[in-house]
């Protein structure tokens, strides 16, 4: 008997975690939540989902691949200088730039609006928005490509082309970058599925004009049916979990070649 | 171009960008928590205002017994996981680790599907638990996004135990209950003690499932905001975040000193 109590609890935790979900889907296709699925399927309440919050959907696709972009540029050459330089000076900042990782989003929402919030064209672009996501971000993209950095001998590659006559930009781009990809490809996976999914920030920092994913579902939580709450949910599981899928195998496969 | 100059160019955007929105705002949110009335001193009436200090404890009290469920549970999931192959394991890891990226008021409606008015619970049993919006609700959701981030963290040090410790330990004539005492939960510490910091960290930040689900419960996040937008008390809502912050991140440094695991919060 006390054999089975970790299965049952296992079992027991992935109801808790899956049900839900199953209701949310299912709610999100039945004609009626109260009726059940006696009362037929139906794509509707997506579609209604659709009219309502599209422009949200892909607001929050476009600020994804922004902040991949911005991340990407801030946090390669970044990350290879840290590996490069690994000292206390580089802890210290790494450090440093981690810190939207333990400061509750909030409260840096509340610390760029108390800065910014009086710039009002910046303070109503969509870039505000941005800055939120990359901070949050960031970190993510640094370690994952500092991990990967730091287990190859970058060193002895780079002498090996320095004394070919490879400038150091030159070696970046083709030793550096290659040999980083592993690390580049689960940080850049990491960013867009976080960014996607960011709320903490983002309900600080939009606008009534700019209103991103997860600010919708909030809104749609608050004000609309069941039906179309949970039809809102679906369209985001639909966009999410095959992002946690290949984030989930891309990190699996840069901690082989840290190996 | 020199090797020294090039990293330089390097750190650059990544320099100007953190001085920028990060560590300029930051400072800007310290100090405008001592520009009320109260001065520096308005650290110390969060401790003397009893609706704050509640608030406080019962975001630490909430946030802590979510941390020890989360670990108990995962810890009993993951070692369970790692050390049995049989089919399904896969998908059994997977619904476990499925709301990893999934956003605060997300999982906020996930529980009022299962506790609220119109929820499972409250359709099976008509008229008896309606938990959603209360603090069992807010201890659930936070639960709900704990466990995959303990689990995944556990199942990693676990999966580095080495096998022959617990055959030493067998051969010798120990049972079970005390392989786990002596053997495997000893080898697992530093990692529960980042994972516990993970999730105690993360619960105390949770803005998005309070958001969602606290109509009525008074949780540090939810202080910060309403004093924010509704009270305009932007000093308190400073000194709170402050607060906030400060609690948080020096937790995570002490039990990252403490197990040497490289670890990340969020949601």
């Amino acid at each position: 008997m006390t054999r089975s109590i970790p299965l049952i609890v296992t079992l027991l935790a992935c109801a808790f975690l899956l049900i839900p979900i199953i209701q949310s889907v299912l709610a999100g296709l039945t004609v009626s939540y109260f009726r059940g699925l006696s009362s037929g399927l139906t794509l509707k309440w997506v579609g209604q989902v659709w009219e309502l919050y599209s422009g949200s959907i892909f607001l929050s696709i476009g600020l994804a691949l922004a902040c991949l972009v911005v991340t990407l540029i801030l946090g390669v050459p970044a990350a290879y200088a840290l590996a490069r330089n690994p000292g206390r000076a580089s802890r210290v900042l790494e450090e440093f730039i981690s810190l939207p990782l333990a400061i509750p989003g909030l409260a840096l929402a509340l610390a760029l609006l108390q800065l910014y919030g009086g710039w009002s064209d910046f303070r109503t672009s969509w870039l505000f928005i941005l800055v939120g996501h990359v901070l949050y971000t960031l970190p993510f993209m640094v370690r994952s490509v500092l991990s990967v950095l730091a287990a190859i001998d970058l060193k002895s590659l780079e002498e090996g082309a320095a004394t070919l006559g490879a400038g150091p930009a030159r070696r970046f781009i083709d030793i550096v970058v290659p040999n980083a990809m592993p690390g580049i490809l689960a940080g850049a996976l990491t960013v867009v599925t976080l960014s996607i999914g960011e709320f903490n920030l983002t309900w600080m920092l939009h606008t009534p004009l700019l209103k991103t994913l997860p600010v919708g579902l909030a809104d749609s939580y608050a004000s609309m049916r069941l039906e179309v709450a949970s039809a809102y949910t679906l369209v985001f599981f639909v966009m999410i979990v095959p992002l946690l899928m290949a984030m989930q195998w891309a990190s699996a496969r840069a901690q082989r070649i840290m190996q | 171009m020199r090797q020294s100059h090039f990293l330089t160019v390097c750190m650059l955007p990544l320099a100007i960008f953190t001085l920028a929105f990060l560590a300029i705002p930051i400072g800007r949110l310290i100090l405008a928590s001592g520009e009320s009335d109260a001065g520096w001193a308005i650290y110390l009436r969060i401790l003397q205002t009893p609706r704050y200090l509640s608030t406080l404890m019962q975001t630490v009290v909430v946030s802590l017994a979510v941390t020890v469920a989360a670990l108990a549970i995962s810890t009993t999931a993951g070692l369970y996981l790692v050390r049995n192959r049989f089919t399904g394991r896969n998908v059994l890891l997977s619904i476990l680790t499925l709301p990893l990226a999934f956003p605060g008021v997300v999982v906020g409606f996930m529980i009022i599907l299962l506790g609220g008015r119109q929820g499972l619970v409250n359709q099976i049993l008509p008229g008896h638990w309606v938990f959603a919006y209360s603090i069992t609700g807010l201890f659930l959701g936070y639960l709900y996004f704990s466990i995959p981030r303990v689990l995944l963290t556990v199942m990693a040090a676990a999966e580095k135990i080495d096998p022959a410790l617990e055959e030493a330990a067998k051969t010798l004539g120990a049972p079970a209950h005390r392989i786990v005492l002596d053997v495997l939960l000893p080898a697992l510490a530093p990692a529960l003690i980042a994972a516990g910091a993970i999730a105690f960290a993360t619960a105390m930040g949770a803005f998005g499932t309070a958001f969602t689900l606290a109509t009525d419960i008074d949780v540090l996040p939810m202080v910060i905001y309403t004093e924010f937008t509704l009270s305009a008390n932007i000093a308190m809502a400073s000194a709170l975040s402050v607060v906030l912050g400060l609690v948080t991140w020096v937790l995570l440094l002490i039990a990252r000193n403490m197990s040497g695991a490289t670890i990340a919060a969020g949601g």
